[in-house]
């Protein structure tokens, strides 16, 4: 991913002008205020005469709150008040905004200098401007609300009335800006609601599928049901005169799931005209090459493996061999998770209109240049050739960091100039061409020693992989807990092959290694005669930074036995024996995503099934709460994502290369009658702030099964947890 | 063939086919896109409108069903007196997240609320189990429904 920071030119003001949303000509000279018109003070900042200020929001919202929080980080350092805020999506171009992905939970990280600097630069240029009017120097000025004022004369002058001066003074050394103290800040920490919550609960067209231009067609693509099958014929005429349909298309597939499989697309004026086209269409298709994966194959082979030799090491160290030798108890347990779908609410869209050898894109996307770097090779185009609006997003999850929709859409666009196209995924197209959370098997094996101390840590994962590497979101890191803790260890991995595409689910890594990890570990700690708070805050050892190398920040271990120490004592821990009959509490912590998360779950069983209570969450992601609205809501909703992926149902299968389930019916979601109570409390730590879209998932997996030990003295050792497993 | 019907009080004609789902004609026919396509087969609630007072599934009605039928969508069901409620607490509550199953949500706790003023934990789970919500926001949906049931006049 693209790491592009805020560069020099996002403050640089007199060269950009306003258009319809931020829009920006270099060759307009700067607009003036006394016609009405905003000043543009940087990219992310226009001035209203009437001292509203309009703050750019760079990256897409798909419910994770970016679109309120930088917006804040800006209006905090710019020092108005979040009345005089009216927020606007900007378009994608990292050359102004800097890096534009909303993934990873890495906005917050990434831009809490960067953008409260963005605001910072944009408050000095108006303070300098009014330094320069009244012949003072800058220094003594102060500003609120809006204002910049000189205490030693009483002087005060709006914003507005200092823009178009300030817009023509170079921006400041972003560098040298002073930020503000935490004790200052009016806005961060305050929580404030969604800017388009208004204009949901209107039902106002605000997401890609609601985008519409004149004469606009709609697309539906045929694939081969099997991921990979090309296209040998079809009924393309018959389907061409049938009523309503403008027009039908091959599309040739490049072999990249990313960009183009081979297909057939149909347009009409009606989405719904379109789509029922399908009916009548009849594809041969050639799916030798791929019609041989199964769920069904893949099990069998990860259970052959399992006993054979591992393909390579992931990490090795000390002597494993010796520590089990040596052993006064060992434990062993094989685990394992399903391929799940994202199934966004919204399904898979986009918008393009191809004209005058350019493109104009509308897309819901998490990553929009990625998009522009398949479009542009797809249709032979230069980067610059591409423009790609955002749309709110109706849900990502990490679906919407691929951009195959994009392309598709564009390649369709491409062969009808000077017509607007929108390509709608059907639910079952969005179900079955998804990028999914691969499966994956783990064999442990765990050492103790006469005192009940890990001495030695084996696994040996089965994956997929192709040309000896992990496919996309198949990989386990050499850190993976608990390597750091153990003198011994061999984590090694073996790779099955695959057609299914593979991609980020939110968490991505950690929504499984969570669950297997810390489910053994509940294991390893009921053989050593403790529980596994205990068990972890031993393993935790002293205080210190244990570094991690270029892919992740080092893992403080302070952080994580206070948010243990912390969750026990919310959850009452102590007491958990006296739970009735066929009532559990489970433990379990998890970092990812810089985020300390530890979770207790409650579960009683009903029906053979967990009904999970309440959920105790208490996490550190440092210094700020930047919105104490939306972190509430992050927690809740990664809470019950995860207890949804574990207990729902959902599973994706695969038969003959395709994949069986193709709605909602087949993956499901936990729905408001399974809500638990979920009960979360941040602990602030003297750490820079770090993202909440993820974090506080993993471990809610774990401690729900192990919950589920505590109540019946059943290991569940495969997801999804099923009603036979707790019969 | 011309098909009649009663859009948040107002007459609309639709010249279309009588099997097309009113989802269907609302997006595209009448350009009212509040109401939202989520599987297209009953299952999510995303596409939820009133007809006749009803909290229906619009991916599942015909236009040729909906003849002569009064139908309140999103983009008018404020200007009930539950609705206006729910969408004041779903406000402040700032229930949505992406937001995007909330057209369905709202219309079905407007239902409810109209029809059960002081709804029960169950009553509540019994109206809002078709209703799902992909990033989870049904803890303030509860909430708002509640926050709502108490601020009736």
């Amino acid at each position: 991913m693209s790491a592009a920071t805020l560069s020099r030119r996002s403050f640089i003001s007199a060269s950009l002008i306003a258009g319809g949303g931020l829009l920006f000509d270099l060759n307009v000279p700067l607009a003036r205020a006394a016609d009405g018109t905003p000043t543009i003070l940087t990219a992310f900042i226009r001035i209203l005469p009437d001292n509203r200020v309009i703050i750019g929001a760079k990256n897409a919202e798909i419910g994770q709150g970016a679109k309120t929080m930088l917006p804040m980080l800006i209006a905090e350092e710019l020092d108005v008040d979040w009345a005089q805020v009216t927020i606007e999506q900007t378009h994608a171009d990292q050359s102004i905004f800097g890096g534009q992905v909303a993934g990873g939970s890495r906005t917050t990280p990434r831009e809490w200098v960067p953008t409260r600097r963005a605001g910072a630069a944009a408050r000095a240029m108006l303070v300098s401007a009014a330094a320069a009017q009244w012949g003072v120097p800058a220094e003594r000025l102060k500003t609120a609300s809006g204002k910049v004022s000189d205490p030693a004369s009483g002087k005060s002058l709006t914003y507005a009335a200092l823009a178009v001066a300030a817009a023509k003074l170079p921006a400041p050394d972003p560098e040298k800006l002073t930020l503000k103290d935490a004790a200052d800040f009016r806005i961060i920490g305050q929580s404030i609601i969604g800017p388009d919550t208004p204009a949901i609960v209107a039902g106002k067209p605000l997401f890609g599928i609601d985008f519409k231009l004149p004469g606009m067609l709609y697309a539906v693509i045929e694939n081969c049901p099997a991921f990979g099958g090309t296209l040998k014929s079809a009924n393309i005429d018959e389907v061409k005169a049938l009523p309503g349909v403008a027009h039908v298309l091959t599309i040739k597939g490049d072999g990249q799931p990313e960009s183009l499989f081979d297909g057939v697309a149909i347009l009409s004026k009606s989405w719904w005209s379109a789509n029922k086209a399908r009916e009548a269409l009849k594809v041969e298709w050639d799916d030798s090459a791929v019609s041989g994966f199964s769920t069904e194959g893949y099990a069998k082979q990860a259970a052959a493996r399992r006993t054979g030799k591992a393909d390579g090491d992931i990490i090795r160290k000390g002597d494993v061999d010796a520590a089990f030798a040596a052993a006064a108890k060992t434990v062993k347990a094989d685990y394992s998770y399903p391929f799940l779908a994202h199934g966004t609410l919204e399904p898979q869209n986009c918008t393009a209109l191809f004209k005058d050898g350019a493109i104009e894109i509308w897309a819901p996307t998490q990553y929009p240049e990625n998009g522009r770097s398949l479009v542009a090779k797809a249709l032979n185009l230069p980067p610059e050739k591409i423009r790609i609006n955002f749309t709110r997003i109706g849900g990502g999850f990490g679906r919407r960091l691929m951009n195959d929709y994009m392309v598709r859409a564009a390649v369709i666009a491409a062969k009808l100039p000077g017509v607007p196209v929108k390509l709608l995924y059907s639910r079952q197209d969005d179900m079955r061409r998804d990028f999914y959370r691969p499966a994956g098997w783990h064999g442990f094996r765990a050492a103790l020693d006469a005192k009940g101390k890990l001495t030695a840590f084996h696994d040996h994962f089965i994956t997929f992989g192709k040309d000896g590497e992990p496919v996309r979101a198949a990989e386990m890191p050499e850190y993976e807990p608990p390597v750091e803790f153990v003198d011994n260890v061999v984590m090694e991995q073996s790779f099955l092959s695959t057609n299914m595409p593979t991609g980020w689910l939110r968490a991505p890594g950690s929504n499984a290694l969570a669950f297997v990890t810390q489910a053994f570990l509940d294991e390893v700690a009921q053989a050593a005669g403790k529980d596994l708070p205990t068990l972890m805050l031993e393993l935790l050892g002293a205080d210190r930074e244990i570094p991690r190398g270029d892919r992740s920040p080092p893992f403080v271990t302070a952080r994580a036995k206070a948010v243990i120490e912390k969750v026990c004592a919310m959850a009452g821990w102590d007491q958990r024996a006296r739970m009735p009959k066929g009532s559990g509490k489970g433990f379990a912590f998890y970092f990812s995503h810089m985020g300390y998360f530890a979770e207790v779950v409650e579960v009683a069983i009903v029906d053979s099934m967990p009904k999970v209570k309440t959920v105790w969450v208490a996490g550190d992601i440092g210094s700020q709460i930047i919105n104490p609205l939306n972190a509430m809501h992050q927690a809740q909703g990664s809470v019950i994502e995860g207890l949804t992926q574990a207990l729902a149902g959902q599973s994706i299968t695969q038969v003959a290369g395709a994949v069986e389930q193709s709605n909602f019916d087949g993956h499901p979601l936990l729905r408001i009658p399974d809500t638990p109570d979920i009960l979360v409390e941040f602990i602030r730590t003297d750490y820079p702030p770090t993202g909440l879209g993820e974090p506080a998932l993993p471990p809610v997996i774990p401690a729900m099964v192990n919950a589920v030990h505590a109540a019946t003295g059943r290991r569940i050792r495969s997801l999804p947890v099923t009603p036979d497993m707790l019969a | 063939m011309a098909i009649s019907l009663t859009v948040n009080g107002e007459k609309r004609m639709v010249d279309g086919d009588p099997a097309k789902p009113l989802l269907w004609v609302l997006r595209e026919d009448l350009d009212m896109v509040g109401t939202k396509f989520g599987c297209g087969a009953g299952l999510c609630g995303a596409c939820t409108v009133h007809v006749d007072g009803n909290a229906v599934r619009s991916c599942q009605m015909a236009l040729g069903d909906v003849q002569g039928m009064a139908i309140t969508t999103i983009e008018g069901v404020q200007a009930t007196d539950a609705g206006k409620r729910i969408a004041a607490t779903w406000v402040a509550q700032d229930v949505p997240q992406c937001g995007y199953c909330q057209a369905g949500q709202i219309m079905s706790a407007t239902a409810l609320l109209a029809q059960t003023p002081k709804p029960s934990d169950a009553d509540i789970d019994a109206a809002m189990m078709g209703n799902l919500c992909r990033c989870s926001t049904y803890v303030r949906i509860r909430a708002a429904i509640k926050a709502a049931a108490e601020s009736a006049a």
